[in-house]
């Protein structure tokens, strides 16, 4: 007969299975079981953190830059709502969480006991999917499916609430079922037929661009090889969302950059002026669309994606391939390689004046700022940033604001997973937290979160499991002293009333860095930023960098919402053309 | 038009709405209800009607039946939301107007007063399979089925016949002929 396991055994029985080497959690009573486990199953490493948001964040980030699920252990009550952020954040930018929460004992379920809350019904929005675990039986049969929820299809967080007596309760141990298939819900349903009919779409286009997203990065490496393959062979133009940043080299003639409500202006009138839009892995999100009913109103779409309910959200497209990236677009590549004589020469003579088009548009150089020598551009901090660590294989997270909006801007990435930035849900306090999942992840490469002072201090508890970990991260915030894109719509849309964006009694960064135990370093002066820059490289161990930079500045171009892609407002250069709108816009 | 002042869009214009039922198999296990339900009132669908029971015991599976509104865009997100659930098995949508699926809600109707309005009361339900469920002296419980529309009828109808209760279901509803839903 084989040995009988408690629920606590069986549950790290389950995360070995699973392969799992990091959890990032903080005890309590309900979980207690199984914290009291943990002694004895050494390949797994607790991260302790100092909120359960942080454990949350922190498993996104070892999860977007491994490609592992990340897994978080909580208690009960408080524990469970703390890490309800960082399931949404997670839900909207299809993250593979597993979380694992306590949960008092199946009979005070429903008494309002100590720390009691409904777990499930909480995080029934917010999750692909979660379980209440209320027989010893089911414990390993649900953690298993579980981790194949979350990283099967479109991934996502799930989460297993588990009460203590079931911690206690004895049971014998299921291993995973192998070929057990998910309720019938397959996720490559694409035919060669769909793949024949984009490869002629993609013959007759004269103004075709490529729109990749964050479906790219998740679909793995193999994905991003694959589309930088399909990029070549069609010559065509590509741009990406702020998720997609990494999977298309940055700094490749052929990007053209971010898109969308803070993208370039080549990209955005590009996806406005194209006959034929791809889109490989993104969601038509508001903040790319920009105005539904005038968003590139004279193109053929397709959309190739693994979730079949964002086909035709938002935006009606002509041809939809239901599949994961990878597999679609390497069938597209054989595709098109079989027929390749035909294609290679008519397409790229095709689209030759396209080309031209786009560089009249790259010529305004719209990401361009007027730099100073009296104070820090947050812009320049951003570049001298990319310019100084580029080399290295860097990974950088960000918060939420004009910080991120920048860093997507200035800083290219060049391989997938090195950019993990909160894009759906826009969790300020997200990029420390997630910076420490990252490190924990890739214990020797360099990890920056830039950050604004506003977001990190939402999260700033948490430069103490850095520093427990010895994690040398790297939090690089371009401090201006306001909620600087609150400050920046104001500025622009309400009439200048600053209402409550002034940060008043910020901390002394210096000695907020001294207190934690790591090293601090201030930059104020545009002539000190690199050597500020390289010494923060160069310390090792954590560092907390205050980095002033013009509290004025805003970030452009931009699109004005309820506006369409053609109708950008450019940064302070261009601000005299700018009186040119509409139409008149159009035609530069 | 007025300059917008928000960090979002402003809504375009819409399609006209149009009734659908949704029929979706599901494990008849705990919270499922509550995420089908929740499902529609977080993304701001509406829900008509609802009908839900287990229909087989052995697999473990329950048949819900919902009425909803919605533009054609809508319609598919609905299906395409409900189908990614993991306890969802199996989703189909008609038109209220399909001619080959038969619709029907039974009403109970509790009917107070003298034996000749009763009768009266009866006399309407006629076309609608009406069954004494209970009967006394002074009051009787009617059950019929019908479409919505007209139990609603029906409602208004025996309001001045002495009814001063009224208990519906929600719609369920089944193909025509030997075929099943998909």
């Amino acid at each position: 007969m084989p040995k009988l396991l408690t629920g606590a055994e069986i549950v790290f029985k389950c995360l070995e299975d699973q392969k799992v080497e990091h959890i990032f959690g903080y005890p309590g009573g309900a979980v207690l079981p199984i914290y009291d486990e943990l002694k004895n199953h050494p390949s797994i490493k607790h991260i302790l953190v100092r909120h359960e948001q942080g454990a949350g964040h922190a498993a996104e980030g070892y999860a977007r830059s491994s490609g592992k699920p990340g897994v978080v252990l909580v208690t009960s009550g408080p524990g469970a709502t703390n890490v309800v952020t960082a399931l949404t954040d997670a839900y909207m930018d299809s993250v593979p969480l597993v979380c694992i929460s306590g949960q008092v004992p199946t009979h005070l379920i429903g008494t309002d006991a100590f720390q009691e809350c409904d777990t499930t019904g909480i995080t029934r929005p917010c999750t692909k999917h979660n379980w209440l675990v209320k027989d010893i039986n089911d414990l390993s049969k649900v953690i298993h499916e579980a981790f194949k929820v979350a990283t099967t299809g479109r991934p996502g967080p799930v989460l297993i609430d588990i009460p203590k007596d079931i911690q206690f309760a004895k049971t014998k141990y299921k291993k995973p079922n192998k070929e057990k298939k998910l309720n019938g819900k397959s996720h490559n349903k694409f035919s060669q037929d769909q793949i024949d009919e984009l490869v002629k779409l993609l013959s007759k286009a004269k103004k075709p661009i490529i729109y990749s997203g964050g479906g790219v990065i998740n679909s793995g490496p193999k994905a991003s090889q694959a589309l930088r393959e399909f990029v070549e062979l069609t010559g065509f133009p590509i741009t990406s969302t702020l998720q997609g940043l990494g999977a298309y080299p940055g700094d490749d003639n052929q990007f053209l950059g971010m898109l969308g409500m803070h993208g370039t202006y080549e990209a955005n009138n590009a996806m406005h002026d194209c006959d034929l839009l791809i889109n490989i892995g993104a969601r038509f999100d508001d903040r790319i669309t920009g105005k539904i009913d005038e968003f590139s109103p004279n193109s053929k779409k397709v959309h190739i994606d693994i979730d079949p309910s964002s086909i035709n959200k938002i935006i009606k497209v002509d041809l939809a391939i239901v599949g994961d990236v990878v597999s679609v677009i390497s069938k597209i590549n054989k595709t098109i390689s079989k027929r390749k004589n035909g294609h290679r020469k008519s397409n790229k003579s095709n689209i030759a004046k396209w080309w031209e088009q786009i560089e009249k548009w790259r010529e305004k150089d719209s990401l361009n700022f007027v730099n100073s020598d009296e104070s820090i551009k947050p812009q320049h901090a951003v570049q001298r940033l990319y310019e100084l660590t580029k080399n290295k294989d860097t990974y950088v997270t960000t918060e939420v604001g004009q910080h991120q909006m920048w860093a997507a801007q200035h800083y290219k990435f060049n391989k997938p997973n090195r950019w993990m930035t909160s894009g759906g849900l826009g969790t300020m306090g997200y990029g420390l937290p997630a910076a420490v999942g990252v490190q924990i992840a890739h214990p020797e490469k360099l990890v920056i979160d830039i950050a604004g002072e506003a977001s990190v201090l939402m999260t700033m508890q948490e430069m103490s499991t850095a520093v427990q970990y010895n994690l040398p991260i790297k939090i690089f915030i371009l401090n201006n002293q306001y909620m600087g894109m609150v400050r920046q719509w104001q500025e622009l849309l309400h009439e200048k009333n600053y209402s409550e964006s002034y940060s008043e009694a910020l901390p002394d960064f210096m000695k907020m860095a001294e207190a934690y135990g790591c090293k601090g370093i201030k930059a104020d002066n545009p002539d000190d930023l690199d050597d500020k820059i390289q010494e923060m490289i160069d310390y090792d161990g954590p560092v907390i960098f205050d980095c002033h930079v013009d509290p004025n500045e805003n970030c452009f171009p931009m699109i004005p919402s309820g506006k369409p892609h053609n109708q950008m407002i450019l940064g302070p250069n261009d601000q005299k053309e700018n009186k040119i709108k509409g139409k008149g816009k159009a035609l530069v | 038009m007025p300059k917008s002042k928000s960090a979002y869009s402003i809504p375009t214009k819409k399609q006209k709405p149009d009734t659908y039922i949704f029929v979706v198999w599901v494990d008849n296990e705990a919270g499922v209800l509550a995420r089908v339900v929740g499902l529609f009132s977080g993304r701001g669908y509406n829900i008509e009607s609802l009908a839900v029971a287990e229909v087989d015991a052995v697999k473990n599976i329950s048949r819900i039946t919902i009425v909803t509104t919605g533009t054609l865009q809508v319609i598919d997100q609905i299906r395409l939301q409900l189908t990614k659930l993991v306890p969802v098995h199996k989703v189909a949508e008609f038109k209220r107007e399909d001619k080959d699926v038969i619709f029907k809600e039974m009403a109970l109707f509790k009917v107070v007063g003298k034996r000749n309005k009763i009768e009266k009361c009866l006399n309407a339900c006629k076309k609608f399979n009406p069954v004494i469920l209970d009967e006394t002296k002074t009051s009787a419980v009617i059950q019929i089925t019908a479409l919505r529309r007209e139990i609603d009828k029906m409602n208004k109808k025996l309001k001045p016949l002495g009814l001063i209760s009224t208990s519906r279901t929600g719609a369920v509803a089944m193909t025509r002929g030997a075929k099943i839903f998909n």
